[in-house]
């Protein structure tokens, strides 16, 4: 922030006294915890934000032991899992392997990081930080919430019922290509199923989105401007234009393909004319800016982090949110990146080429600045802050191997290889989900008035950081040597660094127990909550913090004044 | 296959900085491509290592700055922070200077994806050979002579230890590799300009020669094309690089790429039969050793 927030009215959130007096207009006792009410009707954004944090942990386990699935059956050459007789046939053949994959895509993209950064968080701190009492459309909040537990349950349905002939399950990819996702090559429910279930989840995210916007853009405190903003308000409106821009394209992709496969509509078919590549622009149009969806949201969140623990304002507070509005433009410009080698004109392919290259810039800025924020500072290596300067680092790593991908006379040989597995599980598995940890660690006791223990946290960053390199480094050079994605068998020539990964994936799985031994250990000791509300001192300047840990069921009676 | 790690970290520096390693095939614990095998792939591959510089630099350099201020400036190290929140010239900098980063990256980028995309200008009709390829569910089917009288197609399977049919059982001691090697490999002569016309008859396939540096899709109702040339015979392997449903790890795409001659007299020796066809392949097959020196 490029001037120090200060509220004229800072103090009235956290004032209970204050609170009770307007409680006239509300009920008189905040709902109980037990109440079934409180969670299905709720139409409060905290509870909400919960909400979608717990359902994002529930889907998040099962995509992580899908993972673990993989990465057991990748161990060794040879089939270990998928091959009809292990654990009493129980994984089946290689289809389910595919379907493995691809649940695990879905799941971890429509179920987890985007229900925990975009619901959860965002949910909990957009109208904590801009001054809002609540978001602009409660109840569709609700409904928002609603959907993907429905939508979550279609998709595991999925797996149950027939996808290509003999076989459960869809397992064509996340990216859902016709024909294979088409009757050709899953004439089974299957993949109806999935459709159904991305079109819910879409409505879902429309939804919420548009209440981020409407929120955003009529609710902040007076004072408030646009450029006073908060990065992760900033972060999150740019995510819901993306949101708002994109899904509809994919929606009415989905929808086409299911016409194709239910009533004879030819759009993807050749047989009729059709021509699948229109598939692959119509999804990657919406599946480029989903990657920012994915990220926007946690470049708000460190760049919080970054400054709370340096105890220093933000660098570059405007290039900071200005980067983030352009990297959300140029993501709706280079989607055919992904496509290099559908057989594209070499013209349209150097224009990719060009377009891609140019997010680095934006991207640059915003290391850089994070960087920038840090010096002269003075650092402390608080829990959030391991998780923020991790997550630089990482995405670092992630970012230059985007640029070596973008050249396409080098991705038409990297292309649907490991490599490409490395680079976005860089930039999305250790960087938005170690952003969704340093949300967590942040904000942990402001949402639930109970303090973390430190070493716990510490010791999930430490185990978390070694093991998810040590998964998907070697896949680097997996990817170089010429490993193709989605194989459920492999020569023996890649064993060495698949072995490597699957160790990786243990150590990654041990931080993943350690974070939930430190939820419970938090949950059981209940260390009280740092009495002003702010448990990390000046460094966190941003109006949640005025607010008692919890906040109040309904805060800011008052509006904050910001100046 | 396993050797001191040592070797392979030595022998993949020495690599990065512009020599070829010795291997032809994907190796255990290799950390770097295949050895290319045409002159574009070897290109390529030298413009990558340019690139891996770059970026291992800006890595590095990133690195370098988080160290320094998680250093100087935590703490215990410097209690009171500074205050300041801009720079212009160094916000400049730091805009300007990997815009000219990537220009340069460019500049290298874009003659190679034309070379590599469109068949050079100086290829005369006679020496083009077109072979049309399909993928289908699970195999890959080749057609030679395309449009002459002499077309004829070949399919290719993947060989299997223990493989119910006996055709297509793995048989190491003739240098089969598992998850690689065919029954039928694709066939084609060096010194010409090989030009593939690719599509599939189901789902979406992709075509993909690592050594090569080159990957097409194989789309149903679509012809890709792509072009190599190979002046040394050898024996390369790719496979399939397009999720295309239960075996895609099963159809992987062998590739004997041998002098005119032989040519001939192996398409001679398919039509009578296609076992004597495959056994003069391997007759003729370079030993590994020679592969490696033709680098």
């Amino acid at each position: 922030m490029s001037s120090e927030p200060k509220t004229a009215a800072a103090g009235h959130g956290h004032d209970h006294g204050h609170d009770h007096g307007h409680d006239h207009s509300h009920d008189h006792h905040d709902p109980k915890w037990y109440s079934p009410s409180r969670w299905l009707f709720s139409t409060n954004h905290k509870d909400i934000g919960t909400l979608y944090l717990i359902f994002a942990m529930f889907a998040g386990i099962i995509g992580f032991v899908f993972s673990g699935f993989m990465r057991a059956e990748l161990a060794e050459p040879g089939l270990q899992l998928f091959n009809g007789t292990a654990f009493g046939g129980f994984f089946g053949h290689e289809h389910n392997y595919n379907v493995i994959t691809t649940m695990h895509g879905l799941i971890m993209i429509f179920f987890m990081v985007m229900p925990a950064l975009i619901g959860g968080f965002g949910n909990w701190f957009v109208p904590l930080m801009i001054g809002a009492p609540d978001m602009a459309m409660p109840r569709m909040n609700n409904i928002s919430f609603w959907l993907l537990p429905v939508s979550f349950f279609l998709l595991i349905l999925s797996m149950f019922v027939p996808g290509p002939a003999g076989a459960n399950g869809f397992g064509g990819g996340w990216v859902l290509y016709p024909p294979l996702s088409g009757t050709t090559g899953h004439p089974g429910l299957a993949m109806d199923l999935v459709i159904f279930s991305l079109h819910i989840a879409g409505m879902s995210s429309i939804m919420g989105a548009i209440n981020f916007i409407v929120t955003i853009l009529n609710m902040r405190a007076p004072g408030m401007t646009l450029h006073k903003m908060p990065l992760f308000a900033w972060s999150m409106l740019i995510t819901a234009f993306l949101l708002v821009l994109s899904l509809p394209v994919l929606a009415g992709a989905l929808t086409m393909l299911l016409t194709d496969r239910n009533f004879g509509s030819k759009f993807f078919e050749i047989s009729g004319g059709g021509d699948p590549v229109m598939f692959q622009h119509l999804f990657w149009f919406f599946g480029h800016p989903e990657v920012y969806i994915m990220i926007l949201p946690g470049f708000g969140i460190v760049s919080h982090v970054i400054s709370t623990f340096s105890r220093k304002p933000i660098f570059g507070y405007l290039a900071m949110a200005y980067a983030m509005v352009a990297i959300g433009f140029i993501g709706f410009i280079v989607w055919a990146h992904h496509m290099y080698t559908v057989g594209m004109n070499v013209n349209l392919k150097a224009y990719f080429v060009a377009a891609t290259m140019v997010i680095a810039v934006p991207t640059g800025v915003k290391i850089f600045s994070w960087i920038a924020t840090m010096w002269g500072g003075s650092i402390e290596f608080k829990v959030p802050m391991l998780w923020a300067i991790g997550f630089i680092f990482l995405f670092t790593v992630g970012g230059v191997t985007g640029v070596v991908l973008a050249n396409a006379g080098v991705d038409h040989a990297l292309h649907d290889t490991y490599y490409v597995v490395a680079h976005f599980h860089y930039v999305l598995s250790l960087g938005a989900v170690f952003t969704l940890f340093c949300g967590w660690y942040y904000w942990f006791e402001k949402m639930f008035g109970i303090k973390y223990n430190g070493f716990i946290g510490g010791l999930h960053f430490w185990l978390m950081f070694v093991g998810s390199n040590l998964i998907f480094f070697p896949q680097h050079f997996l990817g170089l040597q010429g490993m193709p994605r989605r194989y459920v068998d492999y020569a023996v020539a890649f064993r060495e660094w698949h072995h490597w990964s699957t160790i990786g994936y243990w150590i990654a799985a041990a931080a993943t127990i350690v974070f939930f031994i430190g939820i419970l250990e938090a949950m059981v000791r209940r260390r009280k909550a740092t009495a002003s509300g702010n448990p990390w001192g000046e460094g966190a300047t941003t109006l949640e913090w005025t607010l008692s840990s919890p906040p109040p069921f309904h805060q800011y009676n008052d509006l904050p004044r910001f100046k | 296959m396993r050797s001191a790690a040592w070797k392979y970290w030595a022998l993949g520096a020495a690599s990065l900085l512009g020599g070829g390693s010795a291997w032809a095939t994907p190796h255990d614990g290799g950390i770097n491509f295949q050895t290319p095998a045409t002159q574009t792939a070897k290109n390529i591959q030298a413009f990558h290592h340019e690139v891996l510089i770059i970026i291992a630099v800006i890595t590095v350099f990133v690195t370098g700055l988080l160290i320094w201020v998680m250093l100087r400036y935590n703490k215990r190290a410097n209690p009171v922070p500074k205050k300041f929140s801009h720079n212009t010239i160094i916000e400049i900098l730091w805009t300007v200077v990997p815009v000219l980063i990537l220009v340069w990256i460019a500049k290298g980028s874009f003659p190679l994806l034309y070379e590599q995309d469109v068949m050079p200008a100086e290829a005369r009709e006679e020496e083009i050979v077109d072979i049309k390829v399909y993928g289908n569910m699970w195999f890959w089917d080749y057609t030679y002579n395309v449009g002459s009288d002499q077309e004829f197609n070949v399919e290719s399977r993947m060989l299997k230890a223990g493989a119910p049919d006996p055709s297509l059982e793995l048989h190491a001691e003739r240098g089969d590799i598992a998850q690689l090697s065919v029954n039928n490999p694709m066939v084609a002569p060096i010194g010409k300009y090989i030009r593939l016309k690719i599509s599939a008859k189901d789902v979406i396939h992709a075509w993909a020669m690592p050594q090569f540096m080159l990957k097409v899709d194989a789309m149903p109702g679509k012809l890709n094309q792509l072009w190599f040339k190979v002046d040394e015979p050898g024996v390369f392997y790719g496979q399939c690089s397009e999720l295309c449903g239960k075996d895609h790890s099963n159809m992987p795409i062998e590739l004997r790429m041998v002098t005119q001659p032989q040519y001939a007299e192996w398409q001679r020796l398919y039509k009578e039969s296609p076992e004597q066809a495959r056994a003069y392949l391997d007759q003729v097959r370079p030993k590994p050793a020679q592969v490696a020196s033709a680098q």
